[in-house]
């Protein structure tokens, strides 16, 4: 059987799950109250956190425990905790559903990260356009004020912790945390060359630590429950839980929180399975800048990192674009590729001037004014805008194109050679 | 100290220096765009990539630190393959306009093509063209050619302390400008030129002139303020087509004034004065040399006896100037002055003060504090104010005491009100001197308020600290008050005393004594003489233009060294001998911190011009005087070589306190204004820093 | 510099000053995407220069940093829009399940194109990148709701019902 929603979405059957009454009637803000009264320590919570195997959900898969306790608590100063909640990546639209379903776990997830790394202050970066997350949100940061769960000097502990909401306005790039930081300050989301990493430099050149929603919003019941309970409830190097979106060519799209490692195929028939009765192409996994893995791969393959990574991709956001077998590949590219050139912030070269001319490129070809060394010039280029670029999104762009070929280059050919789709044949 | 290797070379270096900075160090050639090492690092252009052992890709050289151990190729073909990447890339979407460019021939970019570019582009899509706006009369735009190195995006708000430009939008469509039409209006734009990699960014009047393979570079030092910028001055037959900054670590940087950058224009504007001219019965009539100065000579030595007023221009070379007072002295004239915007000279009675900069232009960087009296500094000294803004950047309290608040371009507490300099002087002084227990007898008076106190202490406590008197303060009718007050708070704060001098070579003038030691003082002979000998000055460098132009055409006899010919100059003079000006001419100009610059000429003077030296050394012989057979400027130089400043003036201040607010009395000059030549000059003219109301309100 | 509007007063004023105070003190900068978009929500939906000068010197930075600002994220218009702004989803999940032809609709039914506003001045469209709602393929904001599983009667009806 599939286990589904023991984490993020273990509220999500009950009615006004977004209010704090149904949150701490299931245990909300206990964990809070702990860490308050001095009975959880911040080491302790890094090694529960640390126990439990969780990797950063916001795409890169970063051992969550490992980059708290890169913060220093005690330096003087202030810190920063900041939640990533831009969720741009298409097929990425999970941390949509824990603001609008159980904001309070993020609440609490954000205020016991803020305690560990010594931050007394945090920001939710929310895209702009959800609004109605945005509101739930806001509601519920006023809710645990006025349950004195926030603000200053909290429960008589001397801690004080205050939570703010910075909104995006439309970049995806934002989502890469040192944009959204610049964007924080008020700046364009442009992405600040590493070193130095925010723990040193973050938000106003101050320590800081920015994890993704449901990263944040799992830790309480990683708490409350222990760090080995979330670890044993996935596989080998993927502890726990995770939301997967399945989007595309299903028959029931949505989120759906299952546990690590399991099957793709039962994670599709959750998603009612492919639509129409047709058969399944390809899956893109983890959201447009990951790999295509076709069909057959697709179908043996379990949701975790090392297995995703095992059929030649990559577990990223825990996005399933579900692409059935009418699907024109070269079209996805053109797509994907629009997406890149329009998001690119324009700072380095490579991703500024590259993305656009895979764009035109593969223009061109859907026109039916391909050349046959435009394959070659797709993959040329794609190499090198890979790795010479200053953040992921310029290496993402290239990402899902470069496989895309690998696997359907004929589509391609077909293109160029006829001046249409193997769909359409002229 | 860490080592590092590069392409096989171990290397000693700094951690955390970076790499670029380290390969530069070993002249191991790493292509680069954006950086720029008087800037922060951008890391952008990605043209600096390099092959890093242990690291999955590329990193870029301008912004990896050096750590122990590194193992470095700059010219592996992984380097060299995202080398050529980024290469292919950048060329995209530029026009690849060359031969119409001005640029050509001293481009980034068509110099690391030459290396990293592949000969034909694969790029058969549509190049993007970006459009221009209007960035005023000294910068010319074409942002097609822009590869976003974001190079002067830094530069203004880093160094220039303005956000003038910036980079909008983004993608492919992000572009570098001001976003709405609007000219670039800091006294320092001119360096974007220099900065700008490619032809993005062009100097207007220099567009066009010529192709830069066909200048002649001629090291030189600027001629229009007293830091001495190191400058080069680009020629082609002989005819002065731009002036760049040469790069001199301790005083301009890399950096060089809109002002000495253009003020060139006027060295082939049309009114200059190309042929010795005298007048005959009311007209005027191009000679020769030799009669117009036999002319000059009658003319001067029939006025013997009687007051003849010889003032000279502070631009002048210390030679010219050491000259023209020995001519003066030898003719028995002790009425020599060069300060024509002076208006109180109540402190000559003691003696005179050497004007000076008692730090090294490079330590007010250092600086803690610093207190301007007087002074729009940004105007003034530009350079001079770009290193008291990094002080301010690093801390420092900057306290400006002036007849009104001024736009700086960084932050400091400005003391502008209706009190009046004197009164607001006083008070930061009475605090310091409180605070010292010291009763100096001319604060007896004065009460410091709490902002004085807390001021005043900011300066005690500092380490180092200058306080300094700029060109308002000069030209203030309370001067010689505005010193000794100066003087008392820089003695009770322990801070250095600093007034400043504002032209080229006023430090020079001080050390030839071209003072009036007994005779009349510039107002004084502003306000009529019997005959004047001039040399590089008009009735526009006085504070009263009309009351001296008045008074040369109610003299007896002129004679008029000048570079310029004009209605005015024809009006009162008998006779124009036309000069070199600084390009044209040899010579040593002394500079805010006493160093003797000297340089050679670049260009041939304007038709029969003559350094005025020269013209100088043969009037001397004409009149027989003794010692002027010099064959070289080395030799005049020799003579006052060995001269010191003075401090004698300081020594013995002499003034009482005033109540009354004489600030309105000041006469401000613009930058622009400041001289024959940049008065000359049409693109600084067509600028906001042309007249003293729109430098002073307008611009943000 | 003078201003030549004069928005951010009263309540716009009051909105702006409680994102201000969202932000450190001595960090006024931080407020400039909240200040662009509450004054773009009270100019009827776009920016004008004038509008970004005021927010600039209302907030103590340079014109071009606010102009960097609203010229690089996709949400600030440079151009009038209609009073109900159609945000089209182009991205591939809802571009998977037909959001090309279902704008091609769309567009017909309102005779603009993306980019242009109805004659009427009610609404406009305007192509945007993924708006992380893809379980709802296809999909489109109008103002700031979303409208999710789009065919094209309900999203006609949805349209139909605006004022
Ligand atoms: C172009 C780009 C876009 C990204 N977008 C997001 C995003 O929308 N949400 C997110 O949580 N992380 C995103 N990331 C990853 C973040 O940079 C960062 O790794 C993450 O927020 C860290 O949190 P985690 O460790 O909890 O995953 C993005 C990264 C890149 C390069
Ligand atoms: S890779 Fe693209 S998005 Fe990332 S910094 Fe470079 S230009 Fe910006
Ligand atoms: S010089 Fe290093 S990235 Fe531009």
């Amino acid at each position: 059987m599939v286990y589904q929603n023991e984490n993020c979405f273990r509220l999500n059957d009950q009615e006004r799950s977004y209010d704090i009454d149904v949150y701490m009637a299931n245990g909300g803000y206990e964990i809070w109250k702990k860490v308050l009264a001095g009975e959880l320590e911040p080491a302790e919570i890094i090694e529960q956190v640390k126990a439990s195997n969780i990797r950063g959900r916001g795409g890169a898969g970063f051992p969550t425990g490992l980059k708290w306790s890169f913060m220093n608590r005690e330096a003087p100063g202030q810190k920063y905790i900041v939640c990533n909640s831009d969720e741009g990546e298409p097929g990425t639209f999970k941390d949509r559903d824990i603001h609008r379903y159980n904001p309070h776990a993020l609440v609490e997830g954000m205020m016991i990260a803020g305690y560990v790394i010594g931050a007394s202050e945090g920001y939710n970066y929310i895209r702009g356009e959800f609004w109605e997350p945005y509101q739930i949100f806001k509601n519920a940061i006023e809710q645990a004020r006025e349950a004195g769960l926030l603000g200053k000097n909290i429960l008589d502990s001397g801690w004080d912790f205050d939570l703010h909401v910075h909104l995006g306005a439309g970049a995806y790039i934002c989502g890469e945390e040192t944009a959204l930081l610049e964007s924080i300050e008020g700046k364009k989301g442009q992405p600040r060359f590493k070193p130095p990493f925010p723990a040193s430099y973050g938000l106003y050149g101050k320590p800081t630590t920015i994890n993704n929603t449901e990263t944040l919003a799992s830790i309480p019941m990683i708490l409350a429950k222990g760090g080995k309970w979330f670890n044993d409830l996935g596989v080998k190097n993927a502890g726990g839980t995770k939301l997967y979106s399945v989007s595309g060519h299903v028959n029931s799209p949505g989120n759906f929180e299952v546990r690590m490692g399991t099957p793709f195929k039962d994670l599709l028939e959750l998603a009612g399975g492919v639509w129409q009765g047709r058969k399944l192409k390809c899956v893109i996994p983890g959201g447009a800048s990951t790999a295509i893995i076709p069909a057959e791969k697709a179908l043996e393959m379990n949701m975790d990192y090392d297995s995703i990574a095992n059929a030649g991709s990559f577990l990223g956001a825990g996005s399933m674009i579900v692409m059935d077998e009418t699907t024109d590949i070269v079209k996805v590219c053109r797509n994907l590729s629009h997406f890149y050139w329009d998001e690119s912030c324009g700072q380095c070269t490579p991703c500024r001037e590259g993305t656009g001319w895979l764009m035109r490129v593969l223009d061109r070809i859907i026109d039916g004014k391909g050349r046959p060394e435009d394959i070659a010039a797709l993959k040329d280029v794609s190499g090198k805008i890979m790795g010479n670029v200053i953040c992921g999104l310029g290496d993402a762009a290239t990402i899902a194109l470069t496989s895309a070929i690998d696997h359907y280059e004929h589509e391609f050919m077909h293109y160029v050679e006829h001046g249409c789709s193997i769909f359409d044949r002229k | 100290m860490v080592k590092v290797e590069i392409n096989g070379q171990v290397i000693e270096a700094h951690e955390g220096d970076m790499l670029i900075d380290v390969a530069d160090g070993a002249q191991i050639p790493i292509p680069r765009f954006c950086y720029h090492k008087k800037l922060s690092i951008a890391a952008n252009c990605r043209m600096c990539l390099v092959d890093v052992e242990g690291a999955w890709k590329p990193l870029p050289a301008c912004a990896t630190p050096v750590t122990d151990g590194m193992v470095v190729r700059t010219n592996s073909p992984k380097a060299i393959a995202s080398q050529k990447s980024v290469m292919e890339f950048l060329l995209i979407n530029h026009p690849l306009d060359c031969p119409i460019c001005d640029q050509g021939g001293e481009c980034e970019l068509q110099d690391v093509a030459m290396d990293y570019g592949e000969d034909v582009s694969r790029y058969t899509e549509a190049k993007r063209v970006v459009g221009d706006k209007n960035a005023g009369p000294l910068i010319s735009t074409d942002m097609t050619r822009c590869i976003h190195c974001t190079r002067c995006v830094r530069f203004g708000q880093e160094v220039a302390g303005m956000m003038e430009l910036g980079a909008t939008g983004r993608s492919e469509w992000m572009e570098i400008g001001t976003y709405v039409e609007k000219s670039i209006d800091s006294e320092m734009s001119g360096n974007m030129i220099d900065l700008c990699p490619v032809g993005a960014l062009t100097s207007k009047p220099f567009r066009y002139t010529t192709r830069t393979w066909e200048l002649k570079a001629h090291q030189g030092i600027a001629a229009h303020d007293s830091i001495g910028s190191h400058i080069q001055v680009h020629s082609k037959n002989d005819k002065v087509m731009r002036v760049v900054p040469h790069e001199n670590e301790d005083i301009n940087e890399v950096w060089l004034s809109d002002r000495d950058r253009f003020s060139y224009e006027s060295i082939n504007a049309e009114d200059r004065l190309t042929k010795p001219m005298i007048k005959v019965n009311g007209e005027w009539k191009a000679t020769d040399w030799e009669t117009a100065l036999q002319v000059a000579i009658e003319g001067l030595q029939k006025a013997v006896g009687n007051d003849i007023g010889v003032m000279a221009s502070a631009n002048s070379t210390t030679e010219e100037l050491h000259l023209l007072q020995k001519i003066a002295r030898g003719i028995g004239s002790e009425n020599i002055d060069f300060r024509t915007r002076q208006v109180d000279f109540s402190a000559d009675a003691k003696g005179f003060h050497t004007p000076g900069l008692a730090t090294a232009i490079a330590d007010v960087e250092k600086q803690d504090a610093v207190v301007m009296v007087g002074s729009y500094l940004r105007k003034e000294l530009p350079i001079l104010n770009l290193r008291l803004r990094k002080a301010t950047l690093k801390g420092a309290k900057v306290i400006a005491v002036n007849p009104q608040a001024f736009k700086f371009n960084y932050d400091l507490e400005q003391i502008a009100d209706d009190n009046g300099m004197v009164a607001n002087l006083a008070g930061l002084a009475k605090a310091a001197a409180d605070a010292k227990g010291d009763n100096d007898a001319l604060l007896a008076n004065v009460t410091a308020t709490d902002t004085d106190k807390v001021n005043a202490e900011a300066l005690i406590n500092a380490k180092n600290s200058i306080v300094m008197l700029g060109q308002i303060a000069q030209s203030h009718a309370d001067y010689a008050l505005l010193t000794k007050l100066a003087a008392s708070l820089a003695k009770n704060t322990d801070s250095e005393l600093s007034i400043l001098p504002i032209q080229a070579n006023e430090v020079g003038a001080n050390l030839v004594n071209f003072l009036p030691a007994n005779g009349k003082n510039a107002a004084q002979m502003a306000q009529g003489m019997d005959a004047f000998l001039l040399m590089g000055l008009e009735a526009a460098d006085f504070t009263d233009a009309t009351q001296a132009g008045q008074a040369f055409k109610n003299a007896g006899f002129v004679v008029n060294l000048t570079a310029f010919d004009s209605e005015e100059a024809r009006q009162y003079s008998d006779v124009m001998l036309p000069i070199a000006l600084f390009a044209e001419t040899a010579g040593t100009f002394v500079n805010i911190n006493g160093n003797k610059q000297s340089f050679k000429m670049s260009v041939k003077p304007q038709g029969d011009a003559k350094a005025a030296w020269k013209v100088l050394r043969v009037m001397g012989n004409m009149f027989n005087l003794a010692g002027f057979d010099y064959t070289h400027t080395n030799e005049v130089l020799r003579e006052v070589l060995d001269n010191r400043s003075t401090t004698l003036a300081l020594a013995h201040l002499d003034a009482e306190m005033v109540s009354a607010n004489n600030d309105s009395k000041v006469v401000m000059v613009a930058p622009y204004q400041m001289d024959a030549m940049v008065r000359r000059a049409p693109s600084l003219q067509k600028t906001p820093d042309a007249n003293v109301a729109t430098m002073v309100g307008g611009q943000d | 510099m003078s201003t030549k509007t004069n928005i951010i007063q009263g309540d716009i004023k009051k909105r702006i000053d409680t994102w201000i105070a969202n932000y450190p003190e001595d960090q006024r900068q931080s407020a400039t995407m909240p200040a662009l978009r509450i004054v773009q929500e009270a100019n009827g939906g776009s920016l004008t220069n004038d509008l970004m000068d005021e927010i600039a010197e209302y907030l103590g930075v340079p014109p071009i940093a606010v102009y960097e600002v609203a010229t690089f994220y996709g949400n600030y218009n440079h151009k009038p829009t209609g009073r109900h702004s159609i945000n089209w989803c182009n991205s591939i999940s809802c571009y998977l399940r037909g959001g090309e032809e279902l704008r091609a609709r769309l567009e017909e039914k309102l005779g603009v194109k993306p980019g242009e506003v109805t004659a009427d001045g009610k609404f406009s469209i305007k192509k945007v990148e993924c708006l992380g709602a893809c379980g709802g393929a296809p999909m489109c904001q109008i103002g700031k709701d979303y409208h999710e599983n789009l065919t094209e009667e309900k999203l006609f009806k949805i349209l139909d019902e605006l004022e």
